[in-house]
């Protein structure tokens, strides 16, 4: 018992004073934060979106492939952002317009994609290679953090203009205050003269945007990922989900969830490289299960919009 | 309030009801032929023969000696699991983990399986299955009515949790690794099951298959009576159609949606047992066992509306897509494309009576508010 704390103890040791550890988290952190800020602001409408997973994917897969023919990053990332609409163009229109099961249309585009993916990928190989990290001089020395803030591939710091975008698009614009009040009460938005329905698909658009834009920076910008492969998404857009339940449908909450899911993928890549045994299958599905336990004790507390994952019919009540 | 509903939504609109219909057929086959021309167009664009892609795939899967045996085998788990689908969403609730609850009983039935030999230990198993299956989503079931988490979410997230733990039960020995060391490839398989565990097979007109073909049908009409006929069915429908109301005419809403999630895990993991004992993986658990079972039985149920009859051809479409496709080799044309035509064909298929509901609810006029003289309840002086 003592043996198994004392050897706890140095692996927590090993793994908070290493600064890999810190730059792998932070980075996958910042991949689930693109698609959690655009589940945050679909969910806010009111919608519980889990083709997030069928943004990324697309995003990721149409990102490779644009890079290796075009080679140029932000056109690769916009290519990205791109697919990622169009996910979102079929979820928003199938849901919230023919008024199909969101989660129904959400599990088949999932499924979709990810076949599609395979299928094309399977012809025309995405293969990429890494955008070199960009480093800030000087601020990139300061120990621990300092590559995991300062020292990552540029993509990664697009992240520090979509959160502002995101918040203020929400709490500070006319559509944002429609936004949260359909996702709160869709009969009384209708009653006032808002388009309950559109603003939920122009909700899902603007995840699905976000989205495809992580799934291309998780391609180009994670270190050891050349090119595009089916297990790459893996369920981070669910993750993504869980992230915004943790953070109890706030932003700053949400970005919490990501840093502490993102530790937890990393843990998975940097501890065998710390000189660490630790079960195969563990350290894989630790993340998600931390996701589970983490929405479990997370989900009751706080307040989710109230008309979460109910469809808006005219004249129902 | 005792404003009346209208009897039939078709009275008092200019469509009549068989016009309707004919439309919606209509509408049905253009939605297939639209996924299927995509598909094909699909094929092209990545320079694929998409004619002879649709030929392998009806060779595959019915016209060569022996496939259709093979198919209808394939049809079964399918159906069992699109099954329990319906139970659940008959209750309100949205299961998509039957891929995970389909891997963790199939993983308790071959514990027991090869432990032991002859018919009582199949029984064994089976009940292991339909435990493990249980178990699995009844751990979302807890989750959802004691801690509110929404069961979509959870179910998926012990998708992955279910593939890496049974991956870990391959890894010893004392657990499912097989411990023979003859045998026959290096991927960390269990234990065959032994002959007599097994389920037997049938033989018609040069093709077999096993017994959980016609065990699979008769739960089909089972499942269709009970929950169209029963106490039990009518408090699920009125469950899953609205919460409160259950509530108050006494549903116990807890037990009966926790029972419903569980039993769904049930059915996906009896969908595993079956999987198992009928020959899939040469009677072995192997990595990757479920093999998207669990997703297609799902996507089964919702093609079908949550009928469990309109199940069975949906399941026989989808496993014919199965065999066929291995019979795309030759073609030059990647498997995985079937995985596409058949999300596309859901996809078309979902749109049809979505699009007829919406003509429906427009033709439709508001019921005009009941005009009554008197109160209706007089409230005496």
């Amino acid at each position: 018992m003592i043996g198994l704390i004392a050897g706890i103890t140095t692996v927590l040791g090993d793994v908070l004073t290493a600064d890999a550890m810190y730059e792998s988290a932070m980075r996958f952190a910042i991949v689930l934060a693109f698609a959690a800020v655009g589940e945050w602001v679909a969910e806010k409408a009111g919608t519980l979106n889990i083709s997030i997973e069928a943004m990324m994917i697309g995003g990721a897969y149409t990102a490779a492939v644009t890079w290796g023919a075009v080679d140029v990053v932000p056109i690769a990332l916009l290519a990205g952002v791109l697919a990622g609409v169009v996910v979102a163009l079929a979820q928003a229109h199938l849901s919230h317009q023919l008024t199909i099961d969101q989660f129904v249309v959400g599990l088949t585009l999932n499924l979709f994609v990810l076949g599609l993916a395979l299928f094309l990928d399977s012809k025309w190989e995405a293969v990429t290679s890494v955008v070199k990290p960009t480093e800030v001089p000087l601020l990139n020395d300061i120990p621990l953090v300092g590559q995991a803030l300062f020292g990552q591939p540029w993509p990664m710091y697009l992240i520090a203009l979509v959160v502002p975008i995101a918040w203020w698009l929400v709490f500070r614009t006319r559509w944002g205050l429609e936004v949260r009040s359909v996702g709160d009460n869709p009969q009384s938005a209708d009653v006032s003269g808002i388009h309950v329905n559109r603003r939920r698909r122009e909700a899902i658009m603007v995840a699905g945007a976000c989205a495809g834009l992580g799934g291309g920076v998780l391609v180009l910008g994670q270190i050891s990922i050349a090119g595009y492969e089916s297990g790459h998404v893996g369920l981070k857009g669910i993750i993504a989900i869980a992230a915004v339940i943790f953070g109890g449908w706030t932003l700053r909450g949400t970005l919490m969830g990501c840093l502490l899911f993102g530790y937890f993928f990393a843990l998975q890549q940097t501890l065998p490289s710390l000189g660490h045994r630790i079960n195969a299958q563990l350290s894989a599905s630790l993340p998600y299960l931390v996701a589970l336990v983490v929405t479990a004790v997370f989900a009751t507390r706080t307040r989710q919009p109230r008309a979460l994952a109910q469809p808006f019919v005219r004249g129902l009540t | 309030m005792t404003t009346p509903e209208p009897v039939d939504a078709g009275v008092g609109t200019t469509t009549p009801a068989g016009h309707r219909t004919a439309k919606l057929v209509g509408l049905y086959l253009v939605a297939v032929a639209i996924a299927l021309s995509a598909s094909a167009g699909l094929i092209a664009i990545t320079g694929g023969p998409w004619r002879k892609v649709f030929t392998a795939l009806i060779d595959g899967s019915v016209r060569n000696p022996g496939r259709w045996g093979d198919t209808l085998a394939e049809a079964a788990p399918l159906l069992i699991v699109a099954l329990g689908a319906i139970i659940a969403t008959r209750a309100g609730l949205v299961n998509i983990g039957q891929e995970g609850q389909l891997a963790v009983g199939a993983a308790a039935a071959a514990y027991v399986a090869t432990n032991g030999s002859g018919p009582l230990v199949l029984v064994g198993a089976l009940l292991a299955g339909i435990a493990g299956g249980a178990v699995w989503a009844g751990i979302a079931a807890l989750f959802k009515y004691w801690r509110k988490v929404p069961e979509v979410i959870s179910t998926l997230l012990l998708v992955f949790i279910a593939s890496q733990g049974t991956g870990y039960l391959l890894t010893r020995t004392f657990l499912l690794l097989d411990d023979d060391p003859n045998k026959p490839n290096r991927v960390q398989t269990s234990a065959q099951v032994d002959a007599a565990t097994r389920v037997g097979k049938i033989h018609m007109f040069g093709n077999e298959f096993p017994w959980t073909v016609p065990a699979a049908l008769a739960l089909a009409i089972v499942v269709t009576v009970m929950l169209s006929r029963s106490i039990w069915g009518f408090r699920l429908t009125v469950l899953g159609r609205n919460a409160r109301t259950a509530q108050r005419i006494g549903v116990p809403v807890v037990i009966a949606g926790a029972s419903a999630l569980a039993m769904s895990g049930a059915f996906a993991g009896l969908a595993g047992v079956s999987m198992l004992a009928a020959g899939s993986a040469n009677y072995r658990y192997t990595p990757g066992f479920a093999n998207n079972v669990g997703w297609e039985g799902l996507l089964v149920a919702l093609v079908a509306r949550n009928r469990p009859l309109a199940c069975i051809p949906v399941a026989l479409v989808f496993a014919m897509l199965r065999t066929g496709s291995g019979f795309l080799a030759a073609t030059g044309v990647e498997r995985s494309i079937v995985d596409v035509v058949r999300s596309l064909l859901v996809l078309a298929l979902l749109v049809p009576p979505a699009v007829s509901a919406i003509q429906r609810r427009r033709a439709v006029p508001p019921p005009a508010p009941v005009s009554t003289d008197e109160p209706i309840v007089t409230v005496a002086r």
